[in-house]
């Protein structure tokens, strides 16, 4: 039963990274930017959060109602301002410009918060749990993966149902003809990193309320991520959301035989993947 | 006195360093329909690229009904009443047919003529294959598919860039056998044509290109065989 216990634990860490990667996966699959800020700006939106409890007195979970408009502000400029103008046929530019935005990111939270662990709190929930059959479940660790399931399932309506999702769709298939189509990649973008960076400040809700966090922990969480959506298939957003829970549940396994073990496991899971299926579990089928 | 809804003046146009256009002068009449005819490389396309503003102009040399539109970006363009279907058609293949022709209204405010179901009236076949990708159809369809696109933002000016590149006979006479509705809807048509005898049956008026310049420009009835030999090569028959 204990190893049941294990792979449940897993499965819920498992929506946690799929959080922090639904972000860089929307990213990706729309202009093929890889965005190595994106963990730091996890953070950014976790400090955020933090400032609006701290000067509001908000439970974090109000709190991330505010900070979600702000990020998406934020990403909506970012793309608009800096990343729009290094995208091209030359991947490495965008790559150097989010890498320089990661340090200035990271050192800008050291300086207006210095690097203190910080914490979110929200009370009483935090220890709550639910006996689930023969086993017990933490009630955050489940929001967590409900609010990953719940994420994922929105932004597949917004690509596949909507009039916005079909120009994200055919800006990433061809974004000269979506221009002869009357859409604006430029705009595209900017939108596209606006509700990324709604979803990172999700993540961060979760990963502030679950762990502490400082201004240097943004590239681990990048890392995660990383492995997330390549296991899932580039651009795939279930795929992300299987990603994540694989490497939750190596991690939990890895943890289960032995503690230092935890960390490598999900690794070892993430390049066991890569060397059976170099595409992923769920690439895209025009990729 | 001859309603004008595009004017082209003294064009240029240039890729890097390369000039591909010379001075291209052009003059479309409401209801028009008007063939581009040319070898490879006589910088047809590259009009089109020009006239749709993925290439860029000098503003005033192209006027869309008295409106100078040679500076503007591709949206821009399509907003203001020019659609094209691309050489090679160019179907997004994350889309299924239906949306594929959706995404051809992206920005169209209001209704108009084109709609899907007129589309649909147009090209039956489509409707019944509306759920699959567009990439997954037979060449004559996704021309299909191209055509209701760019008619799905009800413009002023329709330009078709080599439609019956790769197609069978059959195929290209049922598409060409729609321009009639189309030119109906109130559309002035542009084709660019390697199929010189194509083009000289679809269009009231033909030019023939040569190194980025017309070399000949008339109605189809009043041009011989020589002439437009003599403009599509160069040289004399």
């Amino acid at each position: 039963m204990i190893w049941v216990d294990t792979i449940v634990q897993g499965i819920l860490l498992g929506g946690l990274y799929a959080l922090f990667a639904a972000g860089l996966s929307l990213v990706f699959g729309i202009m093929r930017l890889v965005n190595l800020a994106h963990g730091d700006l996890i953070v950014l939106a976790a400090f955020l959060i933090l400032t609006v409890v701290n000067f509001l007195g908000l439970s974090p979970f109000v709190a991330v109602l505010i900070a979600a408009p702000v990020m998406f502000a934020i990403g909506w400029a970012l793309q608009t301002y800096v990343l729009n103008r290094v995208l091209g046929d030359d991947i490495l530019p965008p790559l150097l410009v989010t890498f320089g935005l990661s340090v200035v990111i990271q050192n800008g939270l050291l300086e207006g918060f210095s690097a203190d662990s910080q914490k979110l709190s929200a009370g009483p929930i935090e220890a709550a749990s639910l006996p689930l059959g023969p086993i017990t479940v933490g009630v955050m660790p489940l929001l967590t993966l409900i609010s990953a399931v719940v994420v994922i399932f929105a932004l597949n309506r917004l690509f596949y149902r909507t009039k916005l999702g079909r120009a994200f769709r055919a800006t990433s298939d061809d974004a000269v003809t979506a221009g002869l189509m009357g859409i604006r990649p430029r705009n595209v973008f900017a939108i596209a990193t606006g509700i990324a960076m709604v979803v990172a400040t999700i993540a961060a809700l979760y990963l502030g309320i679950r762990a502490n966090f400082d201004p240097s922990i943004g590239p681990a969480r990048l890392i995660y991520a990383f492995e997330a959506v390549i296991i899932g298939g580039l651009g795939s957003l279930w795929g992300t959301l299987a990603g994540g829970i694989l490497i939750g549940v190596a991690q939990a396994l890895g943890a289960a035989v032995n503690p230092e073990w935890q960390i490598l496991a999900g690794h070892i899971a993430f390049v066991l993947v890569l060397l059976i299926r170099p595409r992923g579990l769920f690439p895209r089928a025009n990729d | 006195m001859t309603d004008t809804v595009l004017s082209i003046r003294n064009l240029t146009a240039f890729y890097g360093d390369f000039q591909a256009l010379f001075g291209v002068d052009l003059t479309l009449a409401r209801g028009q329909a008007l063939a581009i005819i040319g070898a490879n490389g006589a910088g047809k396309s590259t009009l089109m690229r020009a006239i749709t503003g993925i290439l860029p102009s000098p503003a005033e040399a192209i006027q869309l009904n008295g409106r100078p539109i040679g500076a503007l970006s591709a949206p821009e363009v399509l907003e203001a009443g020019i659609s094209m279907v691309p050489e090679g058609r160019r179907l997004f293949p994350s889309l299924t047919v239906e949306e594929n022709i959706l995404i051809g209204a992206h920005s169209r405010i209001g209704n108009g003529y084109w709609t899907l179901e007129a589309i649909y009236d147009l090209f039956p076949v489509l409707k019944e294959r509306r759920h699959n990708p567009g990439t997954a159809l037979s060449g004559g369809q996704q021309q299909m598919v191209a055509i209701g696109r760019a008619l799905m933002s009800n413009p002023d000016v329709l330009l078709c860039d080599e439609i019956s590149l790769g197609l069978a006979p059959v195929i290209i006479r049922d598409i060409y056998a729609a321009f009639p509705r189309i030119r109906e809807s109130g559309a002035s048509v542009i084709v660019v044509e390697q199929d010189i005898g194509q083009a000289l049956k679809v269009a009231d008026h033909v030019c023939c290109m040569m190194e980025g310049r017309i070399t000949l420009s008339g109605a189809p009835g009043d041009l011989s065989r020589d002439a437009i030999h003599d403009a599509y090569f160069g040289v004399s028959a």
